[in-house]
């Protein structure tokens, strides 16, 4: 595994265990694939009412700028389609989603900082 | 989110600013610049430019979402002016700096991305519409700084660097006035009339043009002086007043074509456009909102086109609006300006193609000669009071025969002036050129016996309706420049002397 990949793998470990910690959210899926591409996590949130679609971004420092800043608008639209494929595939016909955007900040060394942008788009 | 911060700067429309408030929120989403209020691409540069000044000048950059929102929101806005502005609504918003200065603060300036303050065009116009609209303060960059304190009742400021403008926005430090204007000489020295030699006629004609505001229209082979006669009617011409300067400095702001040091000159303008330029050079042009054209550039002052019979006839037909009208309205994509353009107009022309330093040389064949003065248009030529004929010079060394120099001259010109003045003040005309044709045969009507001259040519239909009012015209400045109070038969004559078709 690149050196990337296991940074994201370790970002999205934290994210979802943040998300189940905090906000009492149930992870659906993990690393959700289809042809079109991939969604982090997929979760419900506390209530069981909401289906919360995160995109996880994790970054070893902030030279190339800061982690959401990585969420471009063409992602945006991607993730949009995924969240469609997603609920397709599992036969949700209706349900309110929401977008949410989990930075993870990770320096080799000292400890991960997160940030966490409910409903970011 | 925290609560919108508010700072202030000026858009640009035609010669016009437009205050613009600027509101910034932070917070709530995802990290991103958002630029509302209908910005061009220029403008949407500007969030870059910003991010990295404001880094570049020690000062933390939010990651968080911030929306910049420009108001009036229906206006189109261009260019990079707000960056001053953009940065302090940022930094203000987070609480980096603190509003009080802000408020009341007129901010114009682009940013380089090291933090420098860049110059912007227009900042004259700019700042007259924030007095208008309230404004008491104005930071500019320092090279534009002897511009914006043209602006009486504003206090102008020049920054360096957008840490001085961060600086004084937190009162930490005060940020420098205009020095006292730089009045020591007016510019480049005017060239003097006396460097003509000989030319009787076309020196009388250029103190007529003068003195009425009248327009000129000189043939002759090359070399006679045309060029040369023509520079110097801005030596002639009375000094503008400071509400004509600011007017023409504004123009030229907008154009980009005001100087640093001193931009505010009371020398009628003399513009000289070559006879290649286009329609959109000579009126104004360009895409979005038209910018001013060589017409506006020569408001209060001279356009001389020499070469006129190269000019393109649709080029030279152009002018015709400007000149009755005396201001231009460009219509573009995002709106429609208007532009001041009352300007005096100066042509010169060769007899022919061939132009030999004496007529009687001319090898040309008749209908060649013909044609080539036919491209002015008879309704062009029509707006031209005087037509002179330049005479081939004869002598050589200036010592024996030269002419008056341009202080007496000018001399003359203003007491002629002064004299319209006092007639036509209580109506509003400067000069006898601007006086309509109506007045002249109401009002001002001279008596059958002085008028005599004029009636046999308009009888005989060698003079238009409007060519009669404009040799009233002429006549009027003749009387002027005579001391006279009203003109005579003389005076007519010499008015239609200059009128005369032939030289043209």
């Amino acid at each position: 595994m690149a050196a990337k990949d296991e940074l994201g793998r370790r970002g999205e470990d934290t994210a979802a265990e943040y998300l189940q910690r905090e906000h009492g959210m149930v992870v659906l899926s993990r690393n959700w694939r289809c042809r079109a591409g991939e969604l982090d996590i997929v979760a419900t949130d506390r209530d069981r009412r909401l289906v919360v679609v995160c995109e996880v971004k994790t970054r070893s420092g902030t030279r190339f700028g800061e982690p959401a800043e990585a969420v471009t608008a063409y992602k945006v639209r991607r993730i949009r389609g995924l969240a469609r494929e997603w609920m397709a595939a599992h036969r949700l016909p209706w349900a309110e989603v929401r977008f949410d955007v989990v930075a993870v900040l990770m320096p080799p060394r000292g400890p991960a900082t997160l940030v966490h942008y409910p409903a970011a788009f | 989110m925290g609560p919108p911060a508010r700072v202030w700067s000026v858009a640009l429309h035609g010669v016009d600013g437009v205050p613009v408030e600027i509101e910034t929120v932070v917070g709530g989403g995802i990290p991103g610049v958002h630029l509302v209020g209908l910005p061009d691409a220029s403008l949407q540069e500007a969030k870059d430019r910003v991010r990295s000044a404001v880094v570049h000048s020690g000062r933390a950059w939010p990651n968080q979402r911030i929306v910049l929102a420009l108001s009036p929101a229906t206006l189109r806005k261009t260019g990079s002016r707000f960056d001053v502005a953009l940065a302090c609504g940022v930094l203000a918003a987070t609480g980096a700096i603190p509003a009080d200065r802000l408020r009341g603060t007129a901010l114009l300036g682009e940013l380089a991305l090291d933090g420098r303050l860049r110059p912007v065009r227009g900042v004259l116009p700019c700042l007259l519409a924030a007095r208008e609209a309230g404004m008491v303060r104005a930071v500019v960059p320092r090279a534009v700084l002897a511009e914006a304190a043209l602006v009486d009742g504003l206090d102008a400021r020049g920054a360096d660097r957008l840490t001085d403008v961060l600086e004084w926005a937190a009162g930490e430090r005060e940020l420098d006035r205009a020095g006292p204007p730089d009045t020591a000489g007016h510019g480049p020295a005017v060239p003097e009339l006396s460097d003509v030699l000989g030319q009787d006629d076309a020196r009388r004609a250029l103190e007529i043009a003068a003195a009425g505001g009248h327009h000129l229209l000189m043939v002759g082979p090359p070399g006679t002086g045309k060029t040369m006669l023509a520079q110097r009617i801005v030596g002639l011409l009375p000094e503008l007043d400071r509400s004509e300067a600011l007017q023409l400095a504004a123009i030229r702001s907008v154009a980009g074509r005001l100087g640093d040091s001193a931009p505010l000159s009371v020398l009628a303008p003399f513009v000289a456009p070559h006879h290649s330029a286009s329609i959109a050079a000579l009126l104004g042009g360009g895409s979005g909102v038209a910018r001013p054209g060589a017409v506006s550039l020569a408001h209060r002052g001279v356009l001389f086109l020499d070469e006129c019979p190269h000019w393109p006839a649709t080029a030279l037909d152009s002018l015709r609006t400007p000149l009755e009208e005396g201001e231009v309205r460009l219509s573009r994509a995002d709106g429609t300006v208007r532009y001041p353009a009352r300007f005096q107009l100066v042509l010169a022309a060769n007899p022919c193609p061939c132009a030999p330093p004496v007529d009687r040389d001319c090898r040309c064949r008749p209908d060649v000669r013909r044609r080539y003065l036919a491209r002015l248009s008879g309704p062009l030529l029509d707006r031209v009071d005087l037509r002179v004929q330049m005479s081939p010079v004869t002598v050589l060394a200036a010592a024996d025969e030269r002419g008056e120099d341009t202080a007496t001259v000018r001399a003359r010109v203003l007491a002629a002036r002064a004299a319209a003045v006092e007639r036509w003040s209580a109506d509003g005309w400067r000069c006898n050129a601007e006086v309509p044709g109506t007045v002249l045969r109401s009002r001002f009507l001279l008596p059958p016996a002085v008028l005599a001259a004029l009636q046999a040519r308009l009888d005989a239909g060698e003079l238009s309706a409007r060519g009669a009012d404009r040799a009233m015209r002429v006549a009027w400045t003749l009387a002027d420049l005579a001391g006279a109070a009203r003109p005579g038969p003389a005076d007519v004559d010499a008015a239609l002397y200059f009128r005369d078709r032939g030289a043209a």
